[in-house]
């Protein structure tokens, strides 16, 4: 299944909905998407992740790139998975303590920085 | 020496890399690896196809990965092969990799680097994460990654 990506606006926060597969070929179109939220003046992102079937460290690449980009303007990118082998990725690279990880959009949204 | 199961042959595209993580995971289901495994499969393979055809794209981009997916009974391997000529050291070691993605990742100033190429080394880190059996042979006229799973006739 190729990429799906959905932006929304929760409160103060843009929440990118992620669904598919995120690698070497589409991680590119998720880039670009960030870029343009924070071209735009969003700055605090929540990646929801619950439909992602696959993610790379390409993919890893992209989110990392955003955090840098949203933390260049005070800003702050959360991601939100519950599914075990997406999760695994994160864990072996150590990004679980770089990025705040939550179990639902809501926890996401309603929490601080 | 046993008889690679499938050959696949493919030009170092991006979009070919899914392709080949589709073959690897549908043949190692049949081989009999555990369910539980497939996923570390897709994405070992994933990894390492993904490290190829970058090494090819710079390289030899008209030199195309080879994936040869093996069942030997008891294992089913997975060897991804590339032939890209690389005048560097060789890649960082993993935790030194790992460190160093994390580190990168925590810069926040406004003139903080954005490039967003992973650390070399993440790649083999991520694979040396996820598979306990596996072999790296680098040269100088290209590099072979190795992975192992078992199977169900050798559990």
């Amino acid at each position: 299944m190729d990429l799906s990506l959905e932006t929304r606006t929760e409160g103060d926060r843009t929440v990118i909905e992620v669904g598919g597969e995120v690698d070497v070929y589409t991680a590119p179109t998720l880039r670009e998407q960030i870029i343009a939220l924070v071209e735009a003046g969003q700055y605090h992102l929540v990646v929801d992740m619950e439909r992602v079937e696959f993610l790379d460290s390409t993919g890893l690449g992209v989110l990392v790139g955003g955090l840098k980009r949203v933390r260049a303007h005070d800003g702050s990118l959360a991601l939100v998975c519950t599914q075990e082998r997406i999760l695994k990725i994160f864990r072996i690279t150590g990004l679980t303590k770089v990025f705040p990880i939550h179990g639902s959009v809501a926890d996401a949204v309603a929490a601080t920085g | 020496m046993p008889v690679p199961t499938v050959e696949l042959r493919f030009t170092a595209l991006p979009a070919h890399v899914r392709t080949a993580r589709l073959v690897a995971v549908s043949l190692a289901r049949r081989a009999g690896v555990a369910d539980d495994l497939l996923d570390e499969v897709r994405l070992a393979v994933g990894e390492a196809a993904t490290r190829a055809v970058s090494r090819h794209r710079t390289s030899c981009p008209a030199e195309p990965v080879l994936l040869r997916l093996t069942d030997t009974g008891d294992h089913f391997t997975a060897e991804v092969v590339d032939v890209a000529r690389d005048p560097s050291p060789a890649a960082a070691p993993p935790a030194l990799a790992l460190a160093t993605l994390a580190e990168t990742a925590e810069q926040a100033h406004p003139d903080a680097d954005l490039d967003e190429s992973l650390p070399p080394g993440v790649d083999l880190a991520v694979i040396g994460g996820l598979v306990e059996d596996v072999q790296v042979a680098a040269g100088p006229g290209g590099c072979t990654v190795l992975m192992a799973w078992p199977t169900s006739a050798g559990r």
